[in-house]
């Protein structure tokens, strides 16, 4: 790590910058409780996912590029998404051809990018937070940052930490809730097959709360366990680790 | 060989087609005589790849490893001190499971040469499977001890049918005849039939046969043998 | 058969709606999963060997044609002949012709996907010849004139009271009062009604998991031993296979198959794995007289050397499959041709067209799974998405989605104008919400609302809030 504190750009990521912008805020709060010197640059978007998923590759390396230019000159980019982050991470340098200057620019991009809580973890060296939350909660592996991340005992150690959290496993966490993205909305029947197994383990454990690292996939099981008139509260479990839990879980009124 | 081909049929058209439709992708721009060189090297060479350290046990280590597979697949084995104690252990294990006191076998003269005289009582028949024979018999040319493998090779002497159409096998595997890994039953192979040659079938059996067709219950006897039963000859 | 891929949302909903598969399916994703699981976890090396059953399979890819010459060389020797089919067609009237030179009335025949490729039983039963499947799951399905519904189980979707009806209903020799409600008696039933096809039957057709260069052998893997019966009674034996299936050594094959059926049963290893070379040498009391190997191209060829090449180290186990969510939801019939699951979405396309095929390589969430278990590391997900740009690029998206993403895209390009536009979009949201924190309908977004409710914003983006100087 540089001397001084790092400098690091928050890609928001789309749906926390409309959604739940308190997930932004409570990033921003554990950067900065961790050392770090936190901006947000303007010429963020979106990640590109939607037309990379949809076969779109033109519109793909457009966002791309001004993603790029968009975080250049800081130490490190850092999403609370591993879907959003594994998009820079891994896909962006794969967009560019072998050896072109953009290649570079990309890899070099995705070598400083890190999903939020892996990088406290693994480059910030965060074993704990000092903070209280009182309640079961269980964790949902989201895909991207499982697979493509590795990202599965980082945000378990730092819940770990948390006074008065009690953890409940839930079956087939490591089993996408049916998401997807685009997915959702194009095949909304295999969609509400898999959320519906997800909200079935969920309410298995007989957690209060449903924790996990993406937006999206949060989203969508909060839908659906509400939907389903569940009692279950669900956060990004960077609002858990921040103690950001004043405002009402996602879907829930004030 | 016969190589008799009643249907007289030719596909060198397709043939033609396909081959020179692989070489323009592969071939192309590369150099001709190194690939070739490359593919012979590679066959003449036959490298061992990763042999995982499981198999890599020798003298009792590796026949108890065997056993132990092969029992973890259903198979039942048992050990004796010579050749010579093969004909009563295989009355004994017909008589525990109620089987009928008759075998069918090949001409494997490490079968015919067994001493039959001590068991007066058990019938033997010679030749291929028909379908009505409850039990066959036949000799391992080697064995594998990583998963409890029997490797049975085809030949004048040793019918494939009997080692799937009777509804009970025995087996008898000299245990010098047992390799730790796959590879070293190809290096039988190759020693027994040349590099580059093999008997017409080569049957790598692991227990007997089974199904998980209805429901993924596993159940055994699907369509060849519902039991196998292996006696090793351990003459230390 | 019937291709109804293009039909794929309305199998889905069908799929959905069918209690006993989803009670089916039900066993499917948690019992191969926990097995392969475990089989995993019993050898340390299993990543390794992996890794090195890929470089095994590129390495063979890229000097296919060569391998092939040397392969054919060895079948020859060995008194056997191989057949070229560039095409679907070309194989089941090489297959005919051989039945036919033969007189052959029944054949019995080994479980092969490429037979169920090409067509063949129906291409053999309209020529008056009957095939007989010998794999229990093959001869459930034959007897419901089903196509498989998963590349190693073909009976999958079943559930045993399935079984029994569809056993009482063809074997008219079954008294009312027999037994069927165990799997076992089952099987038995199968076994003795199978016994004497075997016997009888002209030609057995078996496929072929692997082929090998050095030896000119091919490989068929069971756990029944109908393969082996199938190929072993008969006077002919054909086998029926396609271009991607070449190993070069008897040491390369091993290694592939120490990962397949860790991958596919959690077994360690098969039953049997039977290597046959020719045909019936001299003095050989059994074996067949004759030994044919149909090699089937339909479009594989031109898979290499493009970014579809990796799908030819398909060693066709099932795992991707067996951990598809997508596919525990819907089964394999829903996705309407012969391969479902994760590769079926990769490969049919290229098999049957993507203008038919479209919905299979979008049906996926990108989760990842198929490519985490696939023991050959084929990129799965990439594959699919490379069949998404296709098109894309051919305008096949639907218009709908094209026009949304455009507008979307155009925004997305302009980071001042974006962020203007998502301010105003979720005050409309929230206008719309009327201080409700979650919609049950939202117009435009019914894919979902269907299922779920849509959670509301806050009111203002974080680039707002951000700009504005902090929190609040």
């Amino acid at each position: 790590m540089p001397e001084a504190a790092p400098r690091v750009g928050l890609f928001v990521t789309c749906l926390v910058d409309t959604f739940r912008p308190g997930v932004g805020w409570a990033a921003v709060k554990l950067l900065r409780d961790a050392g770090c010197d936190v901006d947000v640059p303007r010429g963020q978007t979106c990640c590109g996912q939607p037309a990379y998923n949809t076969g779109d590759r033109a519109d793909t390396k457009a966002i791309a590029e001004q993603t790029i230019a968009a975080f250049e000159g800081f130490d490190y980019v850092v999403a609370p998404s591993g879907s959003c982050a594994g998009m820079l991470i891994k896909h962006y340098p794969q967009l560019f051809d072998d050896g072109s200057a953009m290649r570079a620019k990309a890899e070099a991009l995705s070598a400083r990018t890190h999903e939020l809580v892996s990088f406290l973890v693994d480059v910030l060296g965060v074993d704990a937070v000092d903070t209280q939350f009182d309640g079961t909660v269980t964790y949902h592996d989201s895909c991207s940052g499982l697979r493509e991340l590795g990202i599965k005992d980082q945000p378990r150690k730092l819940l770990g930490s948390v006074s008065g959290l009690t953890m409940e496993e839930m079956a087939e966490t490591e089993v996408c809730c049916g998401f997807g993205g685009t997915f959702c909305v194009k095949y909304p029947d295999i969609s509400n097959n898999m959320v519906g197994n997800k909200t079935a383990n969920i309410g298995a454990t007989g957690a209060d709360t449903l924790l996990a690292g993406d937006l999206g996939c949060l989203m969508n099981m909060a839908g659906k366990l509400k939907r389903e008139g569940s009692a279950v509260q669900v956060r990004h479990v960077a609002e858990v680790l921040a103690g950001a839990t004043d405002e009402p879980a996602i879907g829930e009124a004030k | 060989m016969s190589s008799i081909d009643k249907s007289k049929i030719d596909t060198t058209a397709s043939r033609t087609r396909i081959l020179n439709k692989l070489g323009a992708t592969l071939a192309t721009g590369k150099d001709r005589d190194a690939r070739a060189e490359a593919v012979k090297t590679h066959l003449r060479q036959h490298k061992r790849n990763l042999v995982p350290e499981r198999g890599n046990v020798e003298g009792a280590e590796r026949i108890a490893l065997f056993r132990a597979q092969a029992e973890a697949v259903a198979a039942s084995v048992v050990e004796v001190k010579s050749a010579d104690e093969v004909p009563e252990a295989i009355t004994a294990h017909l008589r525990e499971h109620n089987l009928p006191a008759r075998v069918k076998h090949g001409d494997d003269p490490g079968l015919t040469g067994l001493p039959w005289g001590k068991t007066p009582t058990l019938e033997r028949d010679s030749g291929p499977a028909n379908g009505d024979d409850a039990v066959s018999l036949s000799r391992a040319f080697s064995a594998v001890a990583e998963t409890g493998t029997l490797i049975l090779v085809s030949g004048a002497d040793n019918p494939t049918t009997l080692n799937f159409l009777p509804e009970n096998h025995i087996v008898v595997l000299d245990a010098k005849d047992l390799g730790g890994a796959y590879e070293d039953a190809w290096d039988r192979v190759r020693e027994a039939y040349g590099a580059g040659t093999m008997p017409r079938t080569v049957n790598m059996i692991s227990g007997p046969s089974r199904t998980a067709d209805v429901e993924q219950t596993i159940q055994l006897g699907a369509h060849g043998p519902r039991s196998l039963h292996i006696i090793i000859v351990n003459g230390e | 058969m019937d291709i109804t891929s293009p039909a794929f949302k309305s199998n889905v909903k069908r799929a959905l709606a069918d209690k006993q598969l989803q009670r089916a399916m039900g066993n499917v994703k948690v019992g191969f999963v926990k097995k392969r699981s475990a089989a995993r976890d019993k050898l340390p090396e299993f990543d390794q060997l992996r890794d090195q059953a890929r470089d095994i399979k590129d390495h063979t890819l890229e000097y296919l044609d060569l391998y092939y010459e040397i392969y054919e060389q060895k079948v020859r020797e060995a008194g056997g002949k191989v057949h070229w089919a560039a095409t679907a067609e070309d194989a089941r009237d090489i297959i005919l012709k051989i039945c036919q030179a033969h007189d052959a009335k029944t054949v019995t025949k080994g479980k092969s996907m490429i037979a169920e490729e090409i067509a063949l039983n129906e291409h053999l039963e309209a020529a008056g010849i009957t095939p007989v499947e010998t794999d229990l799951g093959e001869y459930i399905i034959q007897l419901r004139n089903e196509p498989p519904s998963h590349i190693i189980g073909p009976a999958i979707h079943l559930n045993r009271d399935q079984v029994e009806a569809s056993f009482r209903r063809a074997h008219d020799h079954l008294p009312d009062e027999r037994s069927l409600d165990e799997v076992s008696e089952l099987v038995d039933e199968a076994r003795q009604v199978l016994r004497q096809k075997y016997i009888d039957a002209d030609v057995g057709i078996t496929g072929a998991n692997y082929l090998v260069a050095e030896t000119g052998t091919s490989i068929i893997v069971t756990n029944e031993g109908n393969g082996d019966l199938t190929q072993s009674l008969p006077k002919v034996h054909i086998v029926c296979t396609s271009l991607e299936k070449l190993v070069p050594t008897l040491e390369d094959v091993s290694t592939i198959l120490r990962v397949l059926a860790r991958s596919a049963t959690g077994q360690e290893f098969s039953t049997y794995t039977t290597l046959s070379t020719g045909a019936r040498r001299e003095g050989d009391p059994d074996g067949p007289e004759e030994y044919h190997v149909v090699i089937l191209d339909n479009g594989r060829s031109d898979m290499l050397g493009t970014e579809f090449q990796d799908m030819l180290r398909c060693i066709r186990c099932g795992a991707c499959m067996n951990h598809c969510p997508v596919y525990h939801s819907v089964g394999g019939h829903a996705y309407g041709w012969v391969y479902p699951g994760p590769m079926g979405s990769v490969l049919t396309p290229t098999l049957i067209g993507v203008d038919k095929a479209g919905h299979l390589p979008n049906a996926s969430t990108f989760c990842g799974r198929c490519e985490a278990v696939c023991p050959m590391h084929i990129p799965l997900p990439k594959m699919m998405r490379h069949w998404r740009e296709r098109e894309f690029e051919h305008h096949l998206t639907p218009r709908t989605v094209r026009t949304s993403l455009g507008i979307w895209a155009f925004l997305a390009r302009r980071p001042a104008l974006y962020h203007l536009a998502s301010s105003v979009f979720i005050r409309a949201l929230k206008l719309l919400a009327f201080g409700r924190s979650r919609l049950k309908s939202v117009p435009l977004a019914g894919g979902w609302t269907r299922h779920r409710d849509l959670p509301m914003p806050e009111g203002r983006t974080f680039q707002e809030m951000w700009r504005a100087g902090g929190h609040e």
